[in-house]
């Protein structure tokens, strides 16, 4: 008979949250954000029916990060969670807190008894008729769940974006303007010579210095995303005076956010 | 109410359909789930409130559908502010006839139906596609429908594919039938279907397609006890919607008002008595 070898909680659990961490870190990153008109989910996504941003219900929304077949299932999931929940009571008692419980629940399960964790980020948007009554939540592959204020900033390189949006975001702008701030703030991470462009340095740790290429005073305005790379959706604060729906969640086609993202020189 | 775990759910073949979902997962839920227990026959259909007249009729660009405010429990008057038409969805909509409790479950469970489907596929459901799953809820309702219980719908919607308004009607057994021009159900149907016979015409625009569901509606009441006319006292007006390729629209009912009143006041000057 062999012998299992010992493996302490503490290890076992770090090393199942760095396998997570790992496979998190691949992916690109998304944004979520409050702004007056409502909540926009922008997310650096070049396949057109893929989609990381989902409708969970009348007022709540849902943006992904990870593995596909994961959060997919995790989305379907919390559709089938809200619509029995709203067809058995009523529709005003499906919330966010309750659907983010219960996606905190299954991910702590699955990290903590399943062979391999989610690989999975997510964030549940939920809008009120307010800016004050919106809700954020964000959920880690460990079932940890955080009620966040302003935005929550996911994936690959969140910190360099965190950043950024920190430094722009502002609660008074529309939803265009809000759009904007987002991508500007995910296109920070594509600047080759930006800091966070680890994938593009050839020289591994170096790429931070060496990536300023000699010294310039100024970094080189890092290349928008454009709307071809993009996936953004929206979460309308009064749906039913703007559309005529109880239906918050609204998909921004390319054509029309092109238009979105052109903006203020369009204008 | 216990939930599942929806990661350990989700793992198993996950239909699109709510109530398929309904039906594994709390079959309590569904409306057809519930059983009456040895009630004589016959008896349930009069302790219970009954929906009336539905009409539906084609237009130029869409279609419309229009029913009165009346539900009856025998010969009593069981409610005068019912509401029969409903949006299933932006582009569809349902009215229905036969026991109005069941019915409006029905349509509940329609509804969210209709958006789980699109919120998990990330598409809308096709116009034949939302009309046969209304077939399979009547059909699921049959056991009660057997006992007195029956609710009879009539479907409208706008065909986004072929770009037409269709219509659709069903029988207690599910059958589906597409109807063209125009339709009617419930115990008015008779009298409003002489009426649509003798108003409807090819090419009615959107204005001239309300008037003629109301003037259908009108003499519904008149001859069908069941069925509620203009209740210019209460100020009630039948429920209009209309469908085209904009999606759904309730007439509101300052309109519904104007033309209403103008009938009640053509027929009086006319001072004939049928």
């Amino acid at each position: 008979m062999t012998q299992q070898f010992y493996v302490s909680p503490e290890q076992l659990m770090k090393d199942r949250a760095d396998f997570a961490r790992k496979g998190i870190a691949r992916g690109r990153s998304v944004v979520v954000l409050t702004c007056r008109d409502g909540i926009a989910l922008v997310a650096e996504n070049p396949s057109p029916s893929l989609h990381k941003l989902g409708e969970i219900y009348d007022r709540i929304g849902f943006a992904a990060v990870g593995k596909y077949n994961e959060f997919e299932s995790l989305r379907q999931a919390g559709v089938r969670y809200a619509d029995v929940r709203g067809y058995s009571y009523s529709r005003e008692d499906v919330s966010a807190r309750g659907l983010a419980s219960v996606y905190a629940q299954s991910l702590g399960s699955v990290f903590t008894t399943e062979g391999k964790p989610f690989e999975v980020e997510l964030a549940v948007a939920e809008v009120g008729t307010e800016p004050y009554e919106d809700h954020l939540y964000r959920l880690t592959f460990d079932g940890s769940i955080a009620d966040e204020s302003n935005f929550v900033v996911m994936g690959g390189q969140a910190e360099v974006v965190r950043e950024a949006l920190a430094r722009t975001w502002n609660q008074d702008t529309g939803f265009p303007e809000a759009v904007r701030t987002a991508v500007a703030a995910l296109s920070a991470t594509r600047s080759p010579a930006g800091p966070a462009a680890g994938e593009a340095a050839p020289n591994g740790n170096g790429s931070a210095p060496s990536g300023y290429g000699g010294g310039e005073a100024v970094p080189p305005e890092p290349d928008r995303l454009g709307a071809g790379l993009l996936e953004v959706a929206f979460l309308d604060r009064s749906p039913l005076s703007s559309r005529g729906t109880v239906r918050a969640f609204r998909r921004i086609n390319t054509v029309e956010l092109d238009r979105l993202l052109a903006g203020p020189e369009g204008d | 109410m216990t939930y599942r775990d929806p990661a350990a759910e989700v793992n198993g073949a996950a239909p699109p359909s709510f109530s398929d979902h309904l039906a594994r997962h709390h079959p309590d839920l569904l409306p057809s789930a519930r059983r009456l227990g040895t009630a004589p026959a016959g008896s349930a259909s009069a302790a219970a409130p009954q929906a009336t007249t539905i009409v539906s009729l084609t237009y130029a660009g869409g279609v419309l559908m229009a029913g009165d405010r009346r539900a009856t429990m025998g010969n009593m008057i069981a409610s005068r502010h019912i509401k029969k038409v409903f949006p299933a969805d932006n582009y569809s909509v349902v009215g229905i006839a036969g026991t109005a409790g069941l019915a409006l479950d029905m349509i509940r469970l329609f509804q969210v139906e209709l958006e789980h489907y699109d919120k998990i596929e990330g598409t809308p459901m096709s116009l034949d596609g939302k009309s046969n799953r209304l077939a399979a809820m009547v059909r699921s309702n049959l056991p009660l429908a057997l006992q007195g219980l029956a609710v009879v719908p009539l479907f409208a919607g706008y065909d986004t594919e072929r770009h037409v308004g269709r219509l659709f009607s069903y029988d207690v057994t599910g059958g589906r039938y597409e109807e063209y021009e125009h339709h009617s159900v419930g115990s008015g149907s008779v009298f409003a279907r002489g009426a649509l016979k003798k108003l409807w015409r090819p090419g009615l625009d959107e204005e001239q397609a309300v008037a003629v569901a109301i003037e259908s509606l009108y003499d519904a009441a008149d001859d069908d006890s069941a069925t509620g006319g203009p209740d210019l006292v209460r100020q009630l007006w039948p429920v209009v919607y209309v469908v085209n390729s904009a999606g759904n629209r309730e007439i509101p009912e300052r309109e519904l008002q104007l033309m209403a009143r103008e009938l009640v006041d053509r027929r009086s000057v006319a001072g004939r008595e049928s």
